[in-house]
């Protein structure tokens, strides 16, 4: 490790960086501004608009999550849906089962559930995680296109599950009746529930930092770059992306499990390729490896569901069509027009 | 259980392996010449058996109607090309991804807004409908052993343009070296509109021809495409041989696990359980397959080049 702490020391005197980089000042803002968006609106009485904004958290926060596999590890998984939706039906099964009080999976010696969203969002991570793992363990042998489609093929894999196992709802999906409960607060109410979610989207955010910020973030940015190199300096780069590719599968498990307490449901429409696409859509809308690109990329498509969804119930023409553009006209997506290109383009 | 249930299953499987094979061919093609992903080739699919069906309704003529499919999508295919895939090949695949998913969006509900949302219905032509008795007692639909036959006549098609033609010259030469091929003097543009549309007039046939027994609606193309993506990465991306054999064993492991595997089950758990376990387990082994085989071959079975 020691070349690479020498060329990040050289980078470091030759550039000195300002103390808030443009891209940081952005998202400063984007993350202020959805925070006063939300507080205005319930200040309104428009719990409505809450919500979205609580959408455009959660949605983000599974943005965040493939993005450290995507943008910072270049591990294109179109699977991530996967742990969306596997983190949403742990929420909704955990909820379930404390609601009818019978034991998980009907096995007799598990605990009956739960409706306290800390335990739930800690099995939903552990479970993601364990799948990630799992996935990760046969897909990073494979690259490119292939990595694409093992990912794909594995979110199919639990998607036709959730349809044909019968006893979680199947096809129909399965309701969460109470919104969970954290601790002393009232998460029924909008304003708590965003804080939540925004709170958990502020944490991801830091980890994602701090984690690329270390000696793990240059190894995967390596990993990303250039693998054989990083062989070379002695770091062997399969396990660092095993690693990503798992706190990936977390965070956006996490997100999915948020997502349940929202919409109080769960389908198999969150284990879908088309969900997987748009957690895509969003972190390269957003603008790939671009710290806050996620938030970026989630308040467009929120905004644009919503609004052209107003003017127009072809809504998703429009939204093809403006995906198509911003692909073929400004691949930097939206922070890459905001703050600039990123350093490391 | 009886051997000619089974029989049938597997002319089933086969028919949904021809039509697999029609999808998969295209996207290999395009894939190994010009090294594209294409996520909207359902959409072609989709536009076959749409346009299929409203000439088939308007005329009354179903061969009047697939012929008319599968040229509309090629038509879209080369159209397509020219406005936008051409300028992605140079891109990385998470950008081909992308605008293909835009694209699939645009398709979709460009199609509801045409055609709007109630689903089209196309009827077998008179000349197939009904069965016949094959040897070993089992009946069979005669529109779905021409579906059989055509995918037949497709592959030996498709084996004599790449192999003979000078056409099929130039797109294994395609294959090898992209640059070189073009410094030979072949208009490369026009041969990648032209693969590309040859994939989409064999995507709007296949979604033609499996019209007549499945709904015609909005979304239909994107299980198949899937499915064909299966395939082409079992068989190895860029292989036409691969992407043949990948679909025969989709399409007879998906339509006899669905059989098969509930009865297996009931072997040793109670039927209601046994079904349920088995459907599910049908429905991923596909899938399973591809996982197993990647695991072990990271390039598929007859990778052709990398």
């Amino acid at each position: 490790m020691t070349s690479l702490d020498s060329t990040q020391q050289s980078r470091a005197k030759s550039r000195p960086l300002p103390a808030f980089t443009r891209e940081q000042w952005v998202s400063l803002i984007l993350l202020a501004g959805l925070a006063l968006a939300a507080s205005v609106a319930h200040f309104a009485g428009e719990p409505y608009f809450v919500d979205l904004a609580s959408r455009i958290a959660i949605i983000a926060l599974a943005g965040v999550g493939l993005n450290l596999a995507l943008g910072f590890g270049g591990l294109v998984s179109f699977g991530h849906a996967a742990f969306f939706g596997l983190g949403g039906y742990t929420v909704s099964v955990g909820a379930f089962h404390a609601f009818n009080m019978t034991p998980i999976l009907g096995i007799d010696f598990l605990p009956a559930g739960s409706d306290q969203m800390v335990p739930l969002w800690i099995t939903a991570m552990s479970v993601c995680g364990v799948v990630a793992w799992l996935i990760g363990r046969i897909s990073l042998g494979t690259s490119g296109v292939y990595f694409i489609m093992i990912t794909l093929a594995f979110a199919q894999m639990i998607y036709y599950f959730a349809v044909s196992w019968p006893a979680y709802g199947g096809e129909d999906g399965l309701p969460i009746y109470i919104r969970n409960q954290f601790y002393g607060l009232d998460t029924t109410n909008s304003l708590v529930f965003f804080g939540l979610s925004f709170a958990l989207l502020l944490l991801a955010l830091g980890f994602c930092q701090r984690i690329m910020a270390a000696r793990f973030g240059a190894a995967l940015t390596m990993a990303r770059l250039n693998p054989v190199r990083l062989a070379t300096a002695g770091v062997e780069p399969r396990p660092i992306k095993q690693v990503a590719f798992v706190i990936s599968g977390m965070i956006t498990g996490l997100a999915g499990a948020l997502y349940a307490d929202l919409n109080g449901f769960v389908g198999p429409s969150m284990l879908s390729w088309h969900q997987s696409g748009e957690i895509m859509v969003i972190v390269i809308l957003g603008g790939v490896g671009r710290l806050c690109g996620p938030l970026a990329g989630a308040i467009l498509i929120v905004l644009m569901e919503t609004f052209l969804g107003g003017l127009t119930e072809h809504w998703q023409f429009f939204l093809g069509l403006i995906i198509l553009m911003v692909v073929l006209f400004a691949p930097g997506g939206v922070m890459g027009l905001l703050a600039g290109r990123a350093r490391h383009a | 259980m009886t051997l000619s249930l089974i029989l049938e299953q597997l002319l089933n499987g086969i028919q949904l392996g021809t039509m697999l094979f029609l999808m998969a061919s295209g996207l290999t093609l395009v894939f190994g010449v010009m090294g594209l992903i294409n996520l909207a080739h359902g959409s072609f699919y989709m536009t076959g058996a749409f346009v299929t069906a409203w000439v088939a309704g308007a005329t009354g003529s179903f061969w009047l109607g697939l012929a008319s499919g599968a040229l509309a999508a090629a038509a879209t295919g080369a159209i397509v090309e020219v406005l936008v895939v051409r300028r992605l090949y140079r891109r990385d695949h998470l950008d081909q991804v992308l605008a293909t998913f835009a694209l699939i969006l645009i398709f979709s509900e460009g199609t509801r807004w045409l055609y709007g949302s109630s689903p089209l219905w196309l009827n077998v032509p008179e000349s197939l409908t009904g069965s016949v008795t094959l040897p070993g007692g089992v009946s069979y639909s005669i529109y779905r052993l021409a579906i059989i036959l055509m995918g037949v006549v497709v592959a030996v098609g498709l084996y004599l343009m790449i192999s003979k033609t000078r056409l099929g010259m130039r797109i294994r030469a395609g294959e090898n070296d992209r640059e070189m091929i073009g410094a030979l003097g072949v208009d490369i543009s026009t041969l990648y509109t032209l693969i590309f549309a040859l994939g989409a007039g064999l995507a709007g046939l296949a979604g033609a021809t499996i019209g007549a027994l499945q709904t015609v609606q909005v979304g239909m193309g994107e299980p198949v495409l899937i499915l064909a993506f299966v395939v082409i990465v079992i068989g190895g991306i860029g292989s036409i041989k691969g992407a043949l054999i990948g679909s025969l064993l989709v399409g007879v492991v998906d339509t006899l696990g669905r059989i098969l595997l509930p009865d297996f089950f009931k072997l040793f758990m109670d039927a209601s359980d046994a079904a349920g376990v088995g459907a599910a387990l049908a429905s991923m082994l596909i899938y399973l397959l591809m996982a197993i085989i990647l695991a072990f071959k990271p390039h598929g079975l007859f990778a052709a080049n990398d």
